[in-house]
């Protein structure tokens, strides 16, 4: 069984909440004792059915304001495929909620209300979720049973999305008209809106072609944790342990470490299980190199002819996450990326991004919660590094305040800084 | 070879990954061992993570006192066969020495004391990350709760100020006297963990499997009969075919009516089960909707 991992947004009220309750209903994945416990407090606060939207509500502070504001993590299944949803909050406020629950995702949920057709919320959340790089988007029109399940209805929101995602770096887009509430084209295709010949929404969930969107071509392996067991058994083992973030590795591959150079050829590639093959994203395997030289957490072992950039200077978009500080020229910060950490200082704030129209606002001193923006980094060490459009894994960072120690900035790098 | 690995391989390897940025990042993690089948899917993973050398930290057992000896006997055999060192930190200590006061009355349980227990434990033995076993699915509150989970020096929780997690970079910075709680099996299901105990054959304690057993039934529940319970009145004991679906304090941790005895049994009885293993089987946590937010704030597991 494969896994699927989506993430879902839609502004206040479209029905996001009803939705994800009815395809866990559906796939029965609600336990009576949980279905019981909506039922009592659905009818506590006077709800005239059952709030299937009460499911998702976690936090304390969220049912008491009646919203959702933390990303919340949902699991069901199918016989075909395991899903993990990151139920991401919608308000513009929460840029960086969806940010979040993109950033992991292979597929983009967003909903839109039928009355009211594509809004400003609409076209920021196809932005982040092309920005991020989540390989497919689907929209799913919903409430269709308060637009008389009208074609026309349907249609034209497609075409004025289909006119704002061409702007976007959108590679695989698709369209279902639904009603989340009654359940049309939900989990089995509707009788009343005959003229839609599309999958329904699970049955495209189940479907949807994932396995071509990984990187098998660049082949990056970031050494995270060096294991040497010095036991009696394994006297001279010495295994470079880490998750592989691109590519494909062998043994035999002649290879190259990075940062220092040097030249070695894979072993073997050894599991608990025993030795694999072949080794890709996202296997947490050992590697074990033919010659014996100083490799250490951080370091990065790749194919000789296909190195990632080497560098110090990079540029990239960052998502700012903190609501206790600014991003601002000259600020110095922590920066995360693969296995590796160093101090990052920002040398140049050269836009912000108006995540509702795409309009670049040059001149402007700083970054707030919720903004995004081109940022030039200096490094202290270098990094190994590929274009985010390229491989997440290797392209992506968050950056870490050195007082607080919170994380308050997600990155996606454009290159080297030119 | 079409590159493409299974929900359980994948699950495994974010596992895996997240365990050992752990052991990298950190000082001196521990990993909390219950004898429970998530904490033992959790220490499967982690032998799995080092292979060939063993995992570079200790286990911990927070003993409420209030045992099933065949979960004891579980325990202390896992740790020989790993070689693994064993931190028993005990409820009952934390009662003798005033650090904590005993519940009373017949509902009494030791499942709440295990906070101080465990805060405790993290402070003497200056542990910077704690691995746990729970899981996103278990239950409402922990669905927004993080891989890793930042504690200050008092050991809360703070649900509002909770730091960002994307792709799979993990921040573990934390200042002295803080801790991580770090949940590799955020993403599993109950049905995962089965599938993957019978995956990799992992042994676990026998009352996860059907037997027959002493028990008595209480709001709704069936709970064993054991030295640490008080029958109340038109309680009646009897002997029933049982497993467990927790393992948890003796006291307050149900039964569920099962004559599932192999682990094939066991996974068609979950995949048709119609309600949660919180729900089913542990009586503390059916107070309130709140009440696992409530203690996790305070330092709970
Ligand atoms: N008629 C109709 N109402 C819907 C549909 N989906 C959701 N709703 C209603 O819209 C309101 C908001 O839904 P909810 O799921 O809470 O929205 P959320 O804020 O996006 O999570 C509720 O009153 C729902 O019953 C639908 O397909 N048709």
């Amino acid at each position: 069984m494969e896994l699927l991992r989506f993430a879902t947004a839609g502004s206040v009220d479209d029905g996001k909440s009803t939705l994800i309750g009815r395809l866990l209903y559906d796939s029965k994945s609600i336990f009576e004792d949980q279905l019981e416990s909506i039922e009592r407090t659905s009818r506590d606060r006077g709800d005239d059915y059952t709030n299937l939207a009460l499911l998702t509500d976690g936090l304390r502070a969220e049912r008491e304001q009646g919203i959702t504001i933390d990303v919340a993590y949902r699991y069901f299944a199918t016989p075909k495929r395991k899903f993990i949803i990151a139920d991401t909050p919608g308000h513009i406020q929460y840029t960086r909620n969806m940010v979040t629950g993109c950033s992991t995702a292979d597929l983009a949920l967003v909903l839109v209300d039928a009355r009211n057709g594509i809004v400003e919320q609409s076209r920021r959340h196809a932005f982040i979720a092309s920005l991020l790089r989540v390989p497919h988007l689907v929209v799913c029109v919903n409430k269709m049973d308060l637009v008389d399940y009208d074609r026309g209805v349907f249609e034209s929101i497609k075409d004025e999305f289909r006119g704002w995602a061409t702007k976007l770096d959108v590679t695989d887009l698709s369209f279902i008209p639904i009603s989340a509430l009654k359940g049309d084209n939900v989990v089995h295709r509707s009788d009343v809106m005959g003229w839609y010949e599309g999958p329904s929404l699970l049955h495209y969930l189940e479907e949807v072609f994932i396995a071509s969107d990984r990187n098998l071509i660049d082949a990056r392996f970031p050494v995270q944790f060096v294991i040497r067991p010095m036991s009696d058994d394994h006297h001279d083992y010495r295994g470079y342990a880490g998750t592989v973030a691109g590519g494909v590795l062998k043994p035999g591959d002649e290879v190259v470490v990075l940062p220092s150079g040097f030249t070695s050829v894979i072993e073997a590639i050894e599991t608990a299980d025993g030795p694999v093959e072949e080794a890709f994203a996202p296997m947490a395997v050992t590697v074990r190199l033919a010659d014996d030289i100083d490799i250490s957490r951080g370091d990065m072992i790749c194919r000789v002819h296909n190195q990632p950039t080497i560098g110090q200077d990079l540029d990239a978009m960052v998502c700012w996450m903190s609501d206790q500080s600014l991003l601002r020229t000259r600020d110095k910060l922590t920066i995360k990326q693969t296995t590796r950490s160093a101090r990052a200082l920002v040398k140049d704030l050269q836009y912000r991004l108006d995540v509702n129209t795409l309009h670049r606002d040059h001149g402007v001193a700083s970054l707030t919660l919720n903004e995004i923006g081109r940022v030039s980094l200096r490094t202290t060490v270098p990094f190994f590094f590929d274009d985010y459009r390229r491989n997440r894994e290797t392209g992506s960072f968050v950056l870490i305040d050195e007082a607080s120690n919170n994380t308050v900035g997600a990155g996606m790098i454009l290159g080297a800084t030119q | 070879m079409d590159y493409e690995l299974s929900h359980l391989r994948m699950l495994e390897a974010e596992s895996i990954h997240i365990t050992r940025e752990v052991a990298a990042e950190f000082e001196r993690p521990v990993l909390l061992f219950s004898g429970g089948k998530d904490s033992c899917v959790m220490l499967h993973v982690a032998t799995k993570a080092f292979w060939p050398a063993k995992p570079p930290f200790p286990v911990m057992h927070v003993d409420t006192g209030h045992n099933f000896d065949e979960v004891i006997r579980f325990r202390d055999e896992t740790v020989d066969r790993l070689g693994l060192r064993l931190v028993v930190a005990s409820v009952q200590k934390s009662i003798d020495e005033g650090r904590a006061i005993e519940e009373t009355g017949p509902r009494a349980s030791r499942n709440r004391l295990q906070t101080v227990t465990l805060l405790d434990a993290i402070e003497e033995q200056r542990f910077d990350a704690v691995f746990g076993g729970a899981r996103r699915d278990e239950e409402k509150a922990r669905a927004k709760e993080r891989v890793y989970s930042f504690r200050d020096e008092f050991g809360q929780w703070d649900p509002k100020n909770q730091r960002p997690e994307l792709w799979s970079l993990y921040n573990g910075r934390h200042h002295k006297g803080e801790h991580m709680r770090v949940f590799p099996l955020s993403n599993w299901t109950e049905l995962d963990i089965w599938q993957y105990i019978q995956q990799e054959d992992i042994p676990l304690p026998p009352i996860y499997y059907a037997h027959r057993r002493d028990v008595f039934r209480r709001d709704g529940m069936l709970l064993a009969v054991t030295p640490y319970v008080t029958l109340l009145e038109g309680e009646e004991p009897f002997e029933e075919l049982v497993r467990f679906r927790t393992v948890g304090d003796a006291s307050c941790t149900g039964a569920v009516e099962s004559s599932a005895d192999t682990i094939e049994a066991v996974i068609n009885e979950t995949a048709a089960t119609r309600i949660t293993e919180r729900g089913a089987t542990r009586a503390d946590d059916r107070i309130s909707e709140a009440g696992m937010e409530d203690r996790k704030k305070e330092g709970y597991f």
